[in-house]
């Protein structure tokens, strides 16, 4: 092993069937270092991390952890936390019926029994230190799924680990508990842990981490020092070409045209619903891109569900071109040309054992009637030509949509709505958890259909992404609307300091 | 694309691979490969089982009779209500339990219905297509009622369920008077045993009559996919413009339906209905047809056929157990091992050994080339 | 719209729930009739009970009992016999009756021990289990109510009852299996259905041809299974038997539902069976359709198992009341075999239920 590795993995492969996963692929985790692990979706980074925590065999190759002889057995997750290595994944992995602390510590203690009240003030002790909000008895599913990622971390800090591997931990944290988050891990970096850590965010990436191991298509493109690599550099070798210039889709796309002339295409008057928010005013025109901002939690979603009718609207008038409608159910809202793609792309948005024909068309055929199924050639047709249209990587039209990527999975509810021909479309976080070629694809698409004369509200936890797609963004606090920010006001410290209210 | 695959049934098809493991991994597999094998222990060890002879029933027609015909005829009523156990599995993830009770309840409807209310009737008081159309409205409220309590109330399916599973042979005995009725009528019994002139059961006629019901409405309405993917994720679909809940609710009318049919099958076999003890355990047979079909228990995606083909296979293996004289009260045994056998093949566990196995031979190949 | 629908649905079954939980008397009113015919006995009975006053009930003129019995939804024998005791103990009768049924052992103890505390004169009980009933027995006689069985006996001292009213389940085996040797077959080649296994009218029907089957070299089971008392269970076995192509000329079915079962799957194919037929048709129970089928000839024999222990419990009762304690405590209902030959109309209408 070389000096100060605490992990090294060599000529790692692995298959699925038709697909190399990972091929030949090296490793190396130094004591005291954040590592990032960088890819597209479908890189490979999961799978890579699914073999060195023993969820996947591997077909090749070997791991070597310190102080362990020669080449490490590891057929389980159970094996990698013995020898010391923890993870906590993209998608939570507890179980939501039990406590925090209980949680905390299954599948942990020795023996048949259980010392309740010693595991409760234990955990209380690491949630403290971590500043989570969260008590020990609680019930995890009545956590925030932010509260619930950063148990999963507690977890596994606190289980003495020499690696801890954090896949995409950031995805559902706000600004502040990112921030907790990386002290956390510097602390931990200072304690000679090795931490692997993947994450979309190239903004995370250059705040903490020390090295970075990219991968492509299964492949190894190679290991950098930070400093040496400049983030057009990085985002071209993930690429594995030039990247455009990302500030600037905007002036590419051109943008919509804002028809302010006519009557806006939506229009909600004191709008609200039984998830609590606010009620709320809001509007959209032909041709317009706006958004909902805020801290997580803020009532963002809320309010584009409350127009979707996604939850139960308690109030309020909704204006469709100038006429009164009454939105009270999704199907009303998607036969007055509205589309919403859920931010819980897993929970709300795929259908994961149908296959992507049958996700593509789903919408359209729900609004056409139970009794007017789409031929077999007809679905065929309208999932070929938007597999095609959004590049969507997928075997064949019949895999199964769970099978596919994050990214994919992603372009497959938008070909969704986009096949039911809405004049107006949610996109809820569409760029949340997915690879950064299909994040500025996504945005593409967004100005391009704004050009096209539609309108789109875009909500996305990147305030860049707001910036270069939106003209109008709705600031969000505390399950209310607090601000309005267009033209000059655009900018990323104005924003911010709307979000944090106080002294404007 | 590198996305992880669990489930080897959803794996994409490699031109390396050979016909077998494409067909083991079909999800008719298993329940072909058991009736190949009943098919194959009953051609070693009397080949005489498939013989088929014509007869003349007491009525004089000339009959089909043989065991092949047994196992067509009496799986009938399972098949029926296996087709609606599936539906209801995939949209609620769950079973009614009560469907046995239920038949009882229909049973009993249409019974008192040709009866006119008396405990022994010669000739039909109502004209039998009422008698089953009331049959089949009752079970579908009852249906409802199942269904309102899954998709309404949210209650487990098979705990609401139990609710009817309990009282129905209660509701049916009340339906007539405690009293065991019975129908004397030729004409009431053609249903379940001849039309004159035709020499195949009719019960084998009203079963491909609802298969092919149910694959026209497969075909030409959007049941499957709707039922399909609120099983699957309710939420997505909520938010595609479905109403998960009245889906669901469809789904257990459905069976409402399937099982008034069953229930009129199995009492005009007769003519007669002994409430406390008609399709006793009927339940069990359909739920296990729906699994031996290659569906998940816990809902989503479903083969239909799986679950036809399932029905057949368990009648198969009742209708070989009785002709070897194993003892009926054996038969939950053998079908134990059938349940243990399933169970076992579809543990995540099992699935990847299997899949392992699979894999094995197409890495050499890769690897060589 | 559609939660509305839902209640209204919710509300109808509770309401068909409720209905159906009423309806226990109703089977009491629709067969009134048979228990007409025995209104003189009863008469009879009672008069002397009028004239000796020592041993008249504390409770003014009605003696009190309480009734428990099985679920009458158990089988139409039990829904007879339920009937029969319902229409038997009635206030024109001179009792003041409470009845409760259950297939519950611990329910029927619980509430034979409330009877008890409430001081009934008589304790009329068929119990679901054979143990357990020690306590209550006990403080049956220290409260000084008398117990009397029927229908089916429990594992106790025979002095802690004044009486059992049962059927005697080997002696209708026996019967069947006598009348059935006296047919004389050269052959006795039998498809023998049985009922549920373990319980006493499988196990005494069952006992009595096993023991002649062993017996006899010309006598020969084809099959032998439990169709658990269905009927279609009864039919499918009996099918199977004839796609084997094995010869038989005997069904011995042990309830009427069940021979009524393998009768449909002889019809099917066309075999001929009861008075001129080659199949002999045998059942057991007090179904009037079974009477009718056996007056037909389309069965040959029915095994009479009475349900309607009901008049004879009246007679001990009034007995006991009178001072007259009864001359054996296990009484056995009068049962006998029907044969197709001898059948009359005059037995359907007596014995048929």
């Amino acid at each position: 092993m070389q000096q100060g590795a605490v992990l090294e993995m060599r000529g790692i492969c692995k298959y699925f069937p038709g697909v190399r996963a990972l091929q030949d692929v090296d490793f190396t985790l130094r004591e005291g270092e954040i590592h990032a692990l960088m890819g597209e979706n479908g890189a490979g980074k999961s799978t890579l991390i699914k073999v060195l925590t023993g969820v996947y065999p591997k077909d090749g190759g070997e791991v070597r952890i310190k102080g362990v002889e020669g080449a490490a057995v590891i057929r389980s997750p159970q094996d990698a936390q013995n020898a010391g290595i923890s993870t906590v994944y993209q998608e939570i992995t507890l179980c939501p019926n039990l406590t925090v602390a209980e949680n905390m510590y299954i599948g942990r203690t020795k023996g048949a029994g259980a010392n309740w009240k010693a595991m409760n003030s234990g955990a209380g002790k690491i949630l403290e230190s971590l500043g989570i909000p969260a008590s020990p008895k609680q019930q995890l599913g009545t956590c925030s799924i932010a509260v619930q990622q950063m148990v999963a971390i507690a977890r596994a800090v606190d289980m003495e680990c020499k690696v801890l591997i954090l896949d995409e931990p950031t995805s559902s944290l706000d600004e502040q508990e990112v921030i907790k988050l990386f002290g956390l891990m510097r602390d931990l970096r200072a304690k000679g842990v090795g931490i692997i850590f993947v994450t979309h965010f190239l903004e995370q990436v250059y705040e903490v981490c020390d090295r970075i191991t990219v991968l492509r298509d299964g492949q190894l493109v190679g290991e950098y020092v930070i400093e040496d690599l400049p983030r057009v550099q990085l985002v071209s070798k993930m690429l594995g070409k030039e990247l455009d210039d990302m500030a600037d889709i905007k002036s590419e796309v051109g943008g919509g045209q804002i028809d302010m002339e006519g009557v806006p295409v939506l229009e909600a008057e004191g709008l609200c619903s039984s998830a609590g928010i606010k009620p709320f005013d809001f509007s959209i025109r032909k041709g317009e891109v706006n958004g909902f901002t805020g801290l997580l939690g803020s009532g963002r979603s809320e309010c584009v569900r409350a127009i979707f009718g996604a939850d139960r609207v308690t109030g309020g008038n909704v204006k469709v071109d100038g006429r009164e409608v009454r939105i009270k159910k999704p199907l009303d809202a998607m036969k007055q040309g509205i589309g919403y793609l859920p931010e819980d792309r897993k929970g709300d948005g795929i259908v994961g054992d149908l296959s992507v024909r049958e996700n593509i068309i789903l919408a359209l055929q729900v609004m056409k009637g139970f009794f007017r199924p789409f031929s077999r050639a007809q679905a065929e047709a309208f999932a070929d030509e938007y597999i095609k249209l959004l590049e969507i990587k997928t075997a064949s039209a019949d895999t199964p949509i769970k099978s596919l990527s994050g990214g994919n999975q992603q372009k497959c509810i938008l070909a969704r709505w986009l096949l039911t021909d809405p004049r107006y479309l949610i996109l809820d976080e569409p760029t949340r958890g997915i690879d950064i070629g299909t994040k500025i694809e996504i945005q593409k698409l967004v100005l391009k259909l704004a050009a096209e004369g539609k309108s789109v509200t875009f909500i996305s936890s990147e305030i860049d992404e707001m910036l270069r797609t939106c003209s109008r963004l709705i600031v969000m606090r505390d399950r209310k609307a607090v601000g309005e920010l267009k033209g000059a006001d655009l900018t990323q410290s104005k924003i911010m300091a709307t979000i944090a209210g106080g002294d404007e | 694309m590198a996305a992880p695959v669990k489930d080897p049934k959803i794996q994409v098809k490699r031109p390396d691979e050979s016909i077998f493991k494409r067909l083991t991994r079909h999800q008719l597999f298993i329940p072909l490969a058991a009736l190949a094998l009943l098919v194959l222990f009953n051609l070693i060890a009397d080949p005489t089982f498939f013989a088929v002879t014509v007869k003349e029933n007491s009525l004089g027609n000339p009959v089909l009779s043989g065991n092949i015909i047994s196992v067509l005829d009496n799986a009938s009523e399972l098949v029926i209500l296996a087709i609606g156990m599936t539906l209801v599995t995939a949209s609620s993830g769950g079973q009614d339990i009560s469907v046995g009770a239920a038949m009882a309840i229909a049973g009993s409807v249409i019974l008192r219905m040709v009866c006119g209310g008396q405990v022994s009737a010669d000739t039909m008081q109502t004209p039998l297509v009422l008698a089953v159309l009331v049959g089949i409205l009752v079970s579908m409220i009852f249906g409802a009622f199942n269904g309102a309590l899954v998709a309404y109330f949210k209650i487990q399916p098979m705990v609401a369920t139990l609710i009817l599973f309990t009282a129905g042979r209660s509701i049916a005995a009340w339906i007539n008077n405690n009293q065991l009725p019975i129908i004397n009528d030729l004409g009431f019994k053609y249903a379940g045993t001849f039309l004159p002139g035709i020499p195949v059961p009719t019960p084998i006629f009203i079963t491909i009559l609802v298969i092919l019901l149910f694959w026209l409405a497969l075909k030409f309405t959007n049941l499957g996919l709707y039922t399909q993917s609120v099983g699957i994720n309710a939420n997505s679909s909520r938010l595609n413009g479905l109403d998960p809940k009245l889906i669901k609710l469809l789904t257990y009318v459905i069976l409402g339906v399937c099982v008034a049919i069953a229930g009129f099958v199995r009492v005009s076999r007769s003519g007669s209905i002994n409430y406390s003890r008609i399709a006793e355990n009927i339940e069990m047979d359909a739920i296990l047809a729906v699994a031996l079909g290659g569906n998940a228990l816990s809902g989503g995606k479903f083969n239909i056929y799986g679950s036809i083909l399932g029905a057949y296979v368990i009648q198969f293996l009742t209708t070989t157990l009785y002709k070897y004289e194993v003892p009926s009260t054996a038969l939950p045994a053998y079908k134990a091992v059938v349940v243990i056998l399933l169970v076992v093949l579809s543990a995540p566990v099992v699935q990847e050994k299997l899949a392992s196995v699979r894999k094995a031979p197409a890495k050499a190949a890769k690897e060589v080339s | 719209m559609k939660k509305f629908f839902a209640l209204i649905l919710s509300l109808a079954m509770i309401l068909a729930l409720a209905a159906c939980g009423g309806n226990n008397n109703q089977p009491a009113n629709d067969t009134q009739a048979p228990s007409d015919t025995q209104e003189p006995a009863n008469n009879d009975a009672q008069a002397p009970a009028d004239t000796n006053e020592p041993a008249a009930p504390a409770t003014g003129d009605l003696i009190t009992v309480g009734v428990i019995n099985n679920d009458p939804n158990e089988s139409g024998y039990r829904t007879a016999n339920d009937a029969a005791m319902r229409a038997t103990f009635t206030e024109e009768n001179g009792y003041k009756a409470t009845f409760y049924n259950n297939n519950d052992a611990a329910q029927q103890i619980a509430t034979a021990q409330q009877m008890v505390q409430d001081e009934v004169d008589f304790l009329l009980l068929s119990p679901a289990s054979t143990t357990g009933w020690d306590t209550v027995l006990q403080d049956a006689q220290a409260a000084g109510t008398q117990v009397i069985l029927f229908d089916r006996m429990l594992e106790a001292d025979e002095s802690m009852y004044v009486a059992a009213v049962v059927s005697d389940m080997p002696a209708e085996g026996k019967t069947a299996v006598d009348w059935l040797a006296a047919q004389g077959l050269d052959e006795y080649n039998i498809i023998h259905i049985q009922g549920h296994m373990g319980s006493d009218a499988q196990l005494g029907r069952t006992g009595a041809l096993d023991e002649k089957v062993a017996a006899e070299a010309n006598w020969n089971y084809v099959t032998q299974q439990t169709a658990d008392w269905d009927e279609a269970t009864a039919r499918t076995i009996t099918q199977s038997v004839i796609d084997s192509g094995k010869p038989f000329n005997v069904i011995y079915a042990e309830n009427n539902g069940m021979a009524r079962g393998a009768v449909a799957a002889l019809d099917a194919n066309g075999i001929t069976h009861g008075k001129d037929g080659d199949v002999i048709v045998m059942g057991f129970d007090s179904d009037k359709w079974a009477f009718e089928a056996v007056l037909e000839g389309s069965w040959n024999y029915m095994g009479l198992c009475n349900p309607l222990q009901a008049d004879t419990v009246d007679s001990i009762i009034k007995d006991l009341v009178a001072g007259n304690a009864p001359a054996q405590k296990i009484i056995y209902t009068p049962e006998q075999g029907f044969d197709c030959e001898t059948l009359t109309q005059a037995d359907v209408d007596t014995y048929g239920t």
